[in-house]
């Protein structure tokens, strides 16, 4: 490494390409994009002018971008919610030992094979809202049990209706934060946890200052993992819904206006979107490149 | 060498605990808590095995039996019998999405397969110089081509799009599997990177001293042990590109795009009444990459568990 460009050169060679292209289409495009959403390029004739921050005046103005906000925030909190439970409590059930732990393990994470465009033909169906007598989906099933108050118009309420769009994400993704939770729980070393036995700590104390702490690591990346794909969710909602306002978020919105051409628009929506994910992406990448360096 | 999921159990010690004599109160409560969790567990699996036969059942049931009241049960008659003489029968919605599918299945396989592959060698390649063959400010390096795994592609849509019109590129799957190998590059560069981390430097050592090159090294050292990386990340590439939605829609069309866009069209289109139908090619587009999941799981796994970046 120190001994010059006879050393360095070749694998900065063969690296380059990558970094060229990356520069072009990951770095260059977030340029154009930003550049975009400044000027007033709102329909197919070419920009004429900047106009700097107006089109992200005039977006945070608007009730339908607020409103996609909202449902993109429930949508977050529902979806994270859900699928840290499930996986929590699939790896913790899984970990203890459970006799065909690997078919439990295949089935719950299987839905991850598939695309949100399948998987929501089915959930399309599932969440039917008609109720009663004309009830199919799980709006049957609780007819069915008896368990009438259930029924729901589902993804139909312009508030809750996120909650619904959840249920399929989460089904798609416990099982995957099962998975992380899992490889946490089986990298916890034995003698830790017989260590604590020894003193005598109580189930409930090994896992508050044993095991917990053990895992934190993991629930950040899976917090950070599921929380970043919540921010992006489309394919679910163009599946389920298509573009409707009641299952309106940021990402569909930027689909409409961009059919529509007004490339400003869309830019805006988008650069709004990337800085979300920068928030909770940059700081997640700097403390994983130090944890890395200490460990060395 | 093989590929670390971190999922399975290491081989578990005799435990101070199992030694210790245990009161048949302390087992019945044991046995009982025991019994609680599996049926926890299939309840679970039942649950999550639903969206499954409700896909399958529906999918064999002919548009005359589709009906609320008997939505959830099984197809009341055979799916080669048609509802009524002359009519539809179950088999009838799969050759239906079939016709619908087909044409764009091939597409899909047509660029599935090249971006996995193309995307794996690129990656492999700088795994290897980033984890075995460094250069200064390699991990800034590292993380300038990582951020691209995280953006929203929606923050290059716009710009993407527009490039696409101004250069007259196809609507086709060849503008999707270049497309698909750029973005492809950040995730099969940290797989390889931390596969590679894994070598023993000995071996590297060894080949510097006798004077190999550093593609050389690649070539006769690094890549004949370079299969199971290989499996996950085109596990993982071709998975992503065949689920693919987002880039497909906007940079494509139904009459040439992948079959997630045929799929789309399927269950949104003409026949919207149609589940059986839909359900048939939800299962039909669903099948290849659940084919991968069945067969290569563990390495499936491996590139899932790429994704939390730790190595």
């Amino acid at each position: 490494m120190k001994k010059g460009y006879k050393n360095w050169g070749p694998p900065l060679l063969l690296i380059s390409p990558t970094i060229i292209v990356l520069g072009i289409f990951v770095y260059g495009l977030i340029g154009a994009n930003i550049s975009v959403s400044l000027s007033n390029r709102n329909s197919l004739v070419p920009a004429t002018e900047f106009v700097g921050l107006d089109n992200y005046i005039a977006l945070f103005g608007e009730e339908r971008f607020i409103h996609s906000l909202q449902n993109l925030g429930i949508f977050t909190l529902f979806f994270i919610g859900g699928t840290m439970i499930f996986g929590f409590l699939w790896a913790w059930m899984l970990d203890k030992g459970v006799t065909a732990e690997g078919v439990f393990r295949s089935v719950f994470l299987f839905p991850m094979a598939i695309s949100f465009v399948a998987s929501g033909v089915v959930w399309r169906w599932l969440l039917n809202s008609a109720e009663g007598d004309r009830a199919s989906g799980l709006n049957r099933v609780f007819e069915n049990l008896g368990l009438d108050f259930l029924q729901n118009s589902w993804w139909n309420d312009p508030t809750w209706g996120m909650a619904a769009i959840a249920l399929p994400a989460i089904w798609q993704l416990a099982g995957y934060v099962m998975a992380l939770f899992l490889s946490g729980f089986r990298g916890i070393p034995e003698e830790l946890r017989e260590a604590a036995r020894m003193d005598g700590a109580t189930e409930w104390k090994l896992y508050r200052y044993v095991i917990f702490p053990q895992l934190s690591p993991v629930a950040l990346s899976a917090l950070i993992i599921v929380g970043h794909m919540s921010l992006k969710v489309f394919d679910l909602i163009m599946a389920i819904t298509k573009s409707i306002y009641q299952t309106e978020v940021p990402a569909t919105y930027l689909w409409v206006a961009l059919t529509s051409n007004d490339y400003a628009k869309s830019a805006t929506i988008a650069t709004i979107l990337l800085l979300f994910v920068a928030v909770v992406i940059v700081p997640y990448l700097i403390y994983t490149a130090r944890a890395e360096k200490r460990q060395g | 060498m093989s590929v670390a999921t971190g999922l399975d159990k290491k081989p578990s010690e005799p435990t101070a605990e199992s030694h210790m004599p245990q009161s048949s109160a302390i087992r019945a409560r044991a046995g009982l808590s025991r019994t609680a969790k599996y049926v926890l567990l299939v309840f679970f699996l039942v649950i999550v095995l639903m969206p499954v036969y409700v896909l399958i059942v529906t999918s064999l049931k002919p548009p005359q039996d589709v009906n609320p009241a008997t939505s959830w049960g099984l197809p009341v008659r055979w799916p080669w019998e048609p509802a009524f003489e002359g009519g539809p029968t179950g088999f009838d919605n799969w050759a239906l999405a079939w016709n619908a599918l087909s044409a764009s299945i091939g597409r899909t396989f047509l660029l599935a397969i090249p971006a996995a592959l193309i995307a794996s060698f690129l990656g492999a390649m700088n795994g290897f110089v980033l984890a075995r063959w460094r250069f200064p400010y390699a991990d800034v390096v590292f993380t300038f081509i990582l951020f691209g795994m995280f953006i929203p592609y929606q923050a290059i849509m716009t710009p993407l799009v527009q490039m696409k019109t101004s250069l007259g590129l196809p609507s086709d799957v060849s503008t999707l599997l270049v497309v698909h190998v750029i973005y492809g590059l950040p995730i099969c560069t940290l797989i390889f990177r931390n596969y590679y981390a894994g070598i023993p430097h000995e071996l590297m050592e060894a080949a510097r001293m006798d004077g190999s090159g550093m593609l050389r090294t690649f070539r006769s050292i690094v890549l004949p042990l370079s299969l199971p990386g290989f499996v996950v990340t085109i596990i993982w590439q071709f998975t992503s590109a065949w689920n693919d939605f987002l880039f497909a829609l906007f940079l494509s069309n139904q009459n040439e795009g992948p079959v997630s866009l045929a799929l789309n069209n399927l269950a949104q289109g003409a026949q919207l009444a149609n589940y059986g139908a839909a359900m048939a090619g939800a299962l039909l587009a669903s099948l290849p990459t659940l084919v991968v999941y069945i067969v290569l799981g563990k390495y499936f796994i491996g590139g899932l568990m790429s994704g939390s970046v730790k190595s």
